[in-house]
């Protein structure tokens, strides 16, 4: 889907303004290290994968996506991922915000971190841990061990290096890795990453590979002659790519 | 996407604070489990593991091959290895070539070598703007590039990850991978800046 998240090439977001390396915090506040982290470990559940979680990301109105802040995208995402997949309720999450707010209101403060490690202890005391549920020690695992994308499949690659490649127009209405600025434009095959999972067919569930092309596109051939001269290396999947013999139908 | 993480409506905080409270009581996460994940990202896997692979890469040509062959086996004998690192590639600055690094689609990012990104990294305005004119973009990083050194931008669109090896800097003959790795900024690694010159060397 061509949602807000896709973002190359559009125009009128202004100067980058970085904050200086050596002052920026690797998270600005609590409650995004607490996002962040809710993510990851809900995650480890096992109930979506990561191009179901980057999906849940997208499937927002594009004005939402891009006034929301990085991390309030992400709880929105996981929220989604949460609901879907029925690990919580509507009524739950209302209920908990109720009882947030409540917990706010009596201390007339903000709640902060420091109320974290009470509650946990309350919980911890209170509920046996499920089975299933990654203790501290499983998440360093997982993290530590990643989850390669790469697949053995049984064809041949399609396109060799330096094949000329038009990367096909397509307008899904699902999850997709082609960006938009691409689409209909003609590159150079680079390089050849072997068959990875296919992110279109995985954001539903199906663990399909498909060869992965790194693919050179002149920036007058994305951008039109007057653009500065250089190159972008896209990475696109075999299915987003139309070969040579194809660029003369209107098969692309 | 507003880059503007200062000033967070409460509303916020308070539905991430009702949601973890909500997991937590259901049992699908344990706090402890958050506390290492958060451990494990602000204080142990950052720019400095990219650091050192750069400056032994400056120091160590045989090194320098490897990480240019195959950066994520590279990185892994450095203990370098996990969640978005799986599929590594290291590309070299030189006075022909610069690159530089974007995700246009999120915030794709080699995790295991830098980190968690920066938030100019997953803002709008460079997700936007770097494929379509990088020099203006790297003007505002203070990055002139002389005309005829030819751009290079990689958009992670996929699991593929990578890592900028910028040029080495001038007069850091003879020093120690260590010394060196003060120079290589997590910018850098990005492609947005260049290595820092001696005498402002990252403590």
């Amino acid at each position: 889907m061509r949602g807000g998240h896709d973002l190359g090439g559009r125009q009128g977001f202004g100067p980058i303004d970085p904050e200086p390396e050596s002052a920026e915090p690797v998270f600005h506040s609590d409650w995004e290290r607490r996002v962040f982290a809710i993510t990851l470990a809900t995650g480890m559940l096992g109930r979506w994968n990561i191009d179901q979680s980057r999906h849940a990301r997208e499937r927002q109105h594009p004005v939402d996506y891009l006034r929301q802040s990085y991390y309030e995208n992400w709880l929105a995402g996981t929220e989604k991922l949460l609901l879907e997949s029925g690990l919580i309720s509507t009524a739950e999450i209302e209920h908990a915000l109720a009882a947030a707010g409540s917990r706010r209101g009596d201390c007339g403060l903000p709640s902060t971190a420091a109320d974290s490690p009470g509650q946990a202890a309350e919980t911890e005391s209170g509920q046996p841990n499920r089975p299933g549920i990654p203790g501290p020690e499983d998440a360093r695992r997982i993290l530590r061990g990643g989850g390669p994308a790469t697949r053995e499949i049984g064809a041949s690659p399609r396109f060799a290096i330096g094949d000329t490649v038009l990367a096909r127009r397509q307008l899904t209405a699902g999850h997709t890795r082609a960006p938009g600025y691409a689409q209909g434009c003609r590159g150079r095959v680079h390089a050849c990453h072997g068959a990875h999972v296919f992110p279109d067919a995985n954001s539903k569930g199906d663990p399909l590979a498909h060869y992965l092309y790194s693919v050179a596109f002149d920036s007058r051939a994305l951008w039109g002659k007057e653009a500065e001269p250089f190159e972008v290396l896209i990475d696109l999947w075999e299915p987003y790519l139309a070969g040579a013999n194809e660029l003369a139908t209107n098969a692309i | 996407m507003t880059g503007d993480h200062s000033h967070l409506p409460s509303a916020t905080e308070l539905r991430a604070k009702a949601l973890e409270s909500l997991l937590v009581d259901k049992g699908l996460v344990r706090p402890e489990t958050l506390d290492a994940i958060i451990e494990t990202y602000q204080n142990q896997v950052g720019p400095r593991n990219g650091a050192r692979l750069v400056a032994l890469a400056w120091a160590d040509a045989e090194f320098r091959a490897r990480l240019l062959g195959d950066a994520a086996k590279a990185a892994a004998e450095m203990g370098y290895l996990g969640r978005q690192g799986e599929h590594l590639k290291a590309v070299e600055n030189t006075r022909e070539v610069h690159n530089l690094v974007v995700c246009t689609l999120c915030s794709c990012y080699p995790w295991t070598v830098l980190g968690l990104p920066p938030v100019w990294y997953k803002s709008a305005p460079y997700r936007s703007r770097a494929v379509s004119e990088p020099r203006s973009v790297l003007a505002e990083f203070g990055t002139e590039l002389p005309l005829e050194t030819r751009i290079r931008v990689w958009d992670s669109t996929s699991e593929m990850r990578y890592l900028v090896v910028p040029m080495r800097p001038p007069g850091t003959e003879g020093w120690s991978v260590e010394r060196l790795s003060r120079l290589v900024t997590r910018n850098s690694m990005i492609g947005v800046e260049p290595a820092l010159a001696p005498g402002s060397e990252v403590l």
